[in-house]
C-alpha cells in the first residue's frame, strides 16, 4: 500500500510528514539506551529482508496483488521503537531508489507501516496472547491486524486528500487487505518458526526496547 | 562467532529471495493501485511524478535489457544498500546515543 505522489493534498502530505517525525523524535528517546552493539548486525539483516520479502508480490485476487509488509515481525523480534527506525529505512530506500512510495508521500506512508502497523502488531501480540493462548495465533492476528489497520490509515488520507469519498475506498481497501493481511500472518509465522529454529530468537530477549 | 555466522546466513537467505524470486512475484497491481483503478483515481499519480531520479524505477536496473535480470540485480541492490543503510544507522545512532 505504498502511496505514489499524486494521491496526497499539501495539507494530508505536510501533516503526517509532521506527526511522523515526531513520533520518530519518540521512538529516539525511547531507544537511547536500549540498543546494543552486538545486536546492530541482526536488526540490518531483519531489515534486509523485509526489503526482500516485499518485492515479492503474491497474487490476491484475479487482477490484484499483495505482499509482505513485515512490521509485525520487526515487532516481535525488536519491539515497536526500533522496528519504526527499521520500516522507515526500508520505506526511505524504496521511495529514493525504486519510485516505489511518493517522496511526498513519505510521511503517510511511514506513519502507516513504521508507526501504525508496528503499534497494532505490538498491542494485538502484548494482549493477544494471553487471550487467544497460543503465541503462533497471537503473531497471526497481529499481522492481519497490522495490515488491515494501515490500510484504513490509507485510505483516511487519500480520502482526506479529496480525490474519492471516504466509503468508497475504505471498503475496497479493507477488502483487499484483508486477503494480503492473511498472507502476512503465513510469512510472519513462517518466518518466526525459522528465526526460533536457528536459535536467533533466543539470543534477542534481550534487545527488546 | 556462531551468531556472525547465523547473521550471514541470514542475510544469504534474503539475497536469495531479492535475487532469485523477485524476478517470479506477481506483477499485477497492488491492493490500493487495483482500488486506484478500480474507483478511477490512478490517474492523479500517472500525472504527476514528483521524484524523476530514482535510480531503478518499479525495481528495473536501467542498464540492463534482459527484464528478468534486471529485477534480479534490482533485488540485490536494494537487499544490500538496505542492509548498509541499517548498519551505518544504527551504529552511528548507537556512537551519538
Amino acid at each position: 500500500m505504498h502511496i505514489p505522489d499524486g494521491f496526497l493534498s499539501l495539507p494530508v502530505s505536510a501533516g503526517t510528514i509532521a506527526l511522523s517525525s515526531s513520533y520518530g523524535v519518540y521512538c529516539h528517546k525511547k531507544i537511547k539506551e536500549n540498543i546494543k552493539k552486538q545486536d546492530i548486525p541482526l536488526i540490518a539483516c531483519i531489515t534486509a529482508f523485509i526489503f526482500a520479502a516485499q518485492m515479492l508480490n503474491f497474487p490476491v485476487l484475479a487482477g490484484t496483488s499483495g505482499h509482505f509488509m513485515g512490521s509485525t515481525l520487526a515487532v516481535f523480534l525488536f519491539g515497536p521503537y526500533i522496528s519504526f527506525f527499521i520500516m522507515t529505512i526500508v520505506l526511505v530506500m524504496q521511495a529514493l531508489l525504486f519510485g516505489d512510495g511518493g517522496l511526498l508521500a513519505i510521511g503517510a506512508n511511514v506513519l502507516n507501516m513504521a508507526v501504525v502497523g508496528p503499534l497494532v502488531a505490538y498491542f494485538v501480540i502484548k494482549y493477544g496472547k494471553k487471550v487467544l493462548r497460543k503465541e503462533s495465533l497471537a503473531i497471526f492476528m497481529a499481522s492481519l491486524l497490522s495490515i488491515v489497520t494501515a490500510s484504513i490509515f490509507c485510505s483516511i488520507q487519500v480520502s482526506a486528500s479529496g480525490i474519492i469519498s471516504f466509503n468508497k475506498i475504505l471498503i475496497a481497501m479493507v477488502g483487499v487487505h484483508t486477503l494480503i493481511g492473511i498472507g502476512e500472518g503465513l510469512i510472519t509465522i513462517a518466518t518466526v518458526s525459522f528465526l526460533v529454529k536457528t536459535n536467533i530468537v533466543k539470543e534477542l530477549k534481550n534487545v527488546e526496547a | 562467532m556462531l551468531k556472525h555466522k547465523r547473521v550471514i546466513l541470514f542475510l544469504f537467505i534474503s539475497v536469495i529471495l531479492a535475487f532469485l524470486l523477485s524476478p517470479f512475484a506477481s506483477s499485477s497491481p497492488d491492493g490500493l493501485e487495483w482500488v486506484a483503478g478500480t474507483k478511477g483515481f490512478i490517474e492523479h499519480a500517472e500525472s504527476f511524478i514528483f521524484w524523476k531520479n530514482s535510480w531503478m524505477p518499479d525495481y528495473q536496473a536501467p542498464f540492463i535489457s534482459n527484464s528478468i535480470l534486471s529485477t534480479s540485480v534490482a533485488g540485490l541492490v536494494g537487499v544490500l544498500v538496505c542492509f548498509a543503510v541499517a548498519t551505518a544507522f544504527f551504529f552511528i545512532y548507537k556512537k551519538r546515543g
